[in-house]
């Protein structure tokens, strides 16, 4: 399994840089002009000396080339200073962003937690609903439960969030007027009372998120159990004279989590990438906003790290799928 | 066996049907039987005939729906099985009852080491600690005939070949020293060696612990070899039961007579080419209102799509259910 790790690690090595200089093309060859958003007023020589001042004027391969040592190497010194206190990057260049010319990676951390918070929250409670109600759904399949369930899936899963957030900003917010409709990303929780607040301005948007969550892994959950409820190895352990608790409990369960836990870990990638139209329609200062936001004024550095730190991710969450599923299933061997 | 004697199990009128979407199965129709304790009871019959059906509604292992039992009455010990609560039936199974399936590849959990599947009837019918559990594990691992059984405890299902897996399914259902083994063709997906190994352990195993068995199979070469008496089954219903040597002597039923020619023989002339029972098996949309096998049958008669024939008793503990053979002379 070690092995199959670190082999896996090198050969990672390769694809992203592969990655890297497909998401470098493409946003260099994609029309667009970070002075588009100057006045016109401005002098073309003047754009042009702006243009040379963002690094602009030397030829693409040496571009790449920089920001990739300025990705993989700047960057992690930076943040090994940060946390040592030490000075190795210093007065080194950092990726800075065009926007507000501070280093992209500071912005990123800044944007962070307010994602996490909303995106992680909503995948965990959506994880915490969607396993009780698929193996309920599969134990008792077409009962009511199941029925409901399945109708309340499928609305959950078609309905997108820029429709279902309106709708609950009407009904909660607008009508009953319980929840504040704007998320106040500068609020900061230090005792119960603000707690609470935090609580309730996060309600919503990961209400939302929670359910389209909740319908993709509940079905999946529902699926796997129905599948393994109807293995030979079920009837056995009934056989043997096992209870029910243990039969669905234990034995089916630990079979049905294998993709269950794959799918899972495969979506936290996703966590990161923050959720672009829910994190807008509740404006959420978060990761998926600075997203658009630098898409928008064409601020390439940061479109170009986001874009690659989500790239990473899901290099790694695939890998890390991987090793759980050696983990859980033991018929599967790496070596 | 003695006539009368003490009956570990007795199946009386079991009736069970299927409620699918196409329609009813009559699956299993008044089928009665019995077991004396210690004794080995073959069942014969050509796929379809209900043989697993019947097995597996003893201890309740049909799943509901589709299956409902109808009519009936199990008695274990005199317990009526179809009656009992959920919590009894549960220390039935594994605990007075074993069952060996008939598929050995697929019946074990994958997820889970042998020791961990094999520790868990002993655990919680007899109560033992992990640590005495371990200990019988190994014993029943031996027992059965699994080298080096104390590492192996540790190896999942997969690791193991098929032969090795049913071995470790009846070291399961012998685990907890039940009344009554079930075996539902246990050798048939291996190949004859293992075969003829497995069978030899379960009749050691049957000298040592005095548990009665109910084998089934196609096999009939290896139901004279093993067993006391025999049952045979067709469309759901007992068409005969006999002691052993009544049945390869002195068959009664026009389909046992089929089933015994169908057997290629080594040592006579070779038949110009191996005999087939001709005919499909009946479709078993109602309960029969005639006999099952007139369509198969050389000897039908005008009776024979009028009633079904009931299970009689000819004397010798030899029963049939034929209209041809009620005055039981040898056709
Ligand atoms: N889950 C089910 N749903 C509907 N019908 C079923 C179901 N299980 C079994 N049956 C029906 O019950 C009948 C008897 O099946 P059973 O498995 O007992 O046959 P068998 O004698 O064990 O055959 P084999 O020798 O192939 O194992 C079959 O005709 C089948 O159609
Ligand atoms: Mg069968």
């Amino acid at each position: 399994m070690l092995t199959f790790t670190i082999r896996r690690l090198i050969f990672a090595v390769p694809t992203l840089l592969f990655t890297a200089l497909i998401i470098f093309l493409l946003l260099e060859l994609a029309p667009g002009d970070p002075m588009s958003n100057v006045p016109l007023t401005v002098p073309d020589d003047v754009k042009q000396q702006m243009r040379l001042a963002l690094g602009l004027g030397e030829p693409m391969h040496i571009r790449f080339f920089k920001w990739i040592v300025q990705f993989f190497w700047i960057e992690p010194l930076n943040l090994f200073d940060q946390m040592f206190g030490t000075t190795f990057a210093e007065g080194k260049l950092r990726v800075i962003s065009w926007q507000s010319r501070s280093p992209v990676i500071d912005i990123i951390a800044e944007r962070i937690p307010q994602t996490l918070w909303v995106v992680g929250t909503a995948y965990v409670v959506a994880i915490a609903i969607a396993i009780p109600v698929g193996i309920y759904s599969a134990y008792r399949q077409y009962s009511f439960f199941d029925q409901a369930g399945t109708f309340i899936t499928m609305v959950g899963y078609s309905v997108p969030p820029f429709f279902s957030g309106v709708l609950v900003i009407v009904v909660f917010a607008v009508n009953l007027g319980w929840f504040p409709s704007i998320y106040d990303t500068t609020h900061k929780v230090v005792d119960w009372d603000s707690f609470v607040v935090q609580l309730k301005q996060m309600i919503m948007p990961v209400m939302v998120l929670a359910l389209q969550i909740t319908s993709q892994i509940s079905r999946f959950m529902r699926a796997s159990m129905l599948d393994n409820l109807e293995q030979d190895y079920v009837r056995t352990a009934r056989a043997k004279g096992m209870g029910e608790r243990t039969v669905v409990m234990v034995h089916v369960l630990r079979n049905s989590m294998i993709p269950v836990v794959t799918v899972i870990a495969l979506g936290i990638p996703a966590i990161f990438g923050g959720a672009i139209i829910t994190e807008q329609v509740f404006k959420v200062n978060g990761i998926g906003q600075l997203l658009i936001t630098a898409i928008q004024a064409n601020d390439l550095p940061m479109v170009q790290t986001l874009t690659f730190i989500f790239a990473v991710l899901i290099v790694l969450f695939n890998l890390f799928a991987d090793v759980l599923y050696g983990i859980l299933d033991p018929r599967i061997r790496y070596d | 066996m003695p006539e009368g004697g003490r009956r570990v199990l007795e199946v009386l009128g079991l009736e069970i049907v299927f409620h699918t979407r196409d329609g009813e199965i009559h699956a299993v129709n008044d089928v009665s039987f019995s077991l004396a304790p210690g004794e080995v009871l073959g069942v014969v019959g050509e796929s379809g005939s209900g043989k697993s059906v019947t097995m597996m509604s003893l201890i309740g292992l049909l799943p509901s729906p589709p299956a409902r039992v109808c009519r009936g009455q199990v008695l274990l010990d005199g317990e009526n099985l179809l009656m009992v609560s959920p919590a009894r039936m549960r220390q039935v199974r594994g605990g007075e009852v074993g069952f060996v399936f008939q598929d050995p590849m697929t019946s074990l959990n994958p997820v889970f080491t042998v020791g961990y599947q094999l520790a868990e009837p002993l655990r919680r019918h007899m109560g033992m600690t992990k640590r005495a559990a371990r200990a019988r594990s190994i014993e029943l691992l031996e027992l059965v005939g699994i080298p080096d059984a104390a590492a192996r405890l540790r190896d999942y299902p997969h690791q193991f070949s098929g032969g090795m897996r049913q071995r470790v399914m009846i070291a399961i259902a012998l685990a907890c020293e039940p009344k009554v083994l079930i075996a539902d063709e246990p050798t048939t997906a291996l190949d004859v060696t293992i075969q003829a190994q497995i069978l030899e352990l379960l009749q050691d195993l049957r000298a040592q612990l005095g548990m009665a068995i109910i084998w089934i199979t196609h096999d009939l070469g290896v139901i004279a070899g093993i067993a006391d008496r025999v049952m045979v089954m067709y469309g759901g219903q007992v068409v005969e039961q006999a002691p052993v040597r009544e049945v390869f002597g002195n068959p009664q039923h026009p389909y046992t007579r089929a089933l015994l020619k169908t057997v290629p023989s080594v040592t006579g002339a070779r038949a110009a080419r191996l005999e087939v029972i001709e005919g499909q098996p009946p479709i078993l949309t109602s309960a029969p209102s005639a006999c099952s096998f007139r369509d198969r049958c050389a000897d039908r008669a005008a009776q024979c799509d009028r009633e079904n024939p009931v299970l009689r008793a000819i004397g010798g503990g030899h029963d049939v259910a034929c209209h041809q053979s009620y005055g039981g002379c040898p056709a």
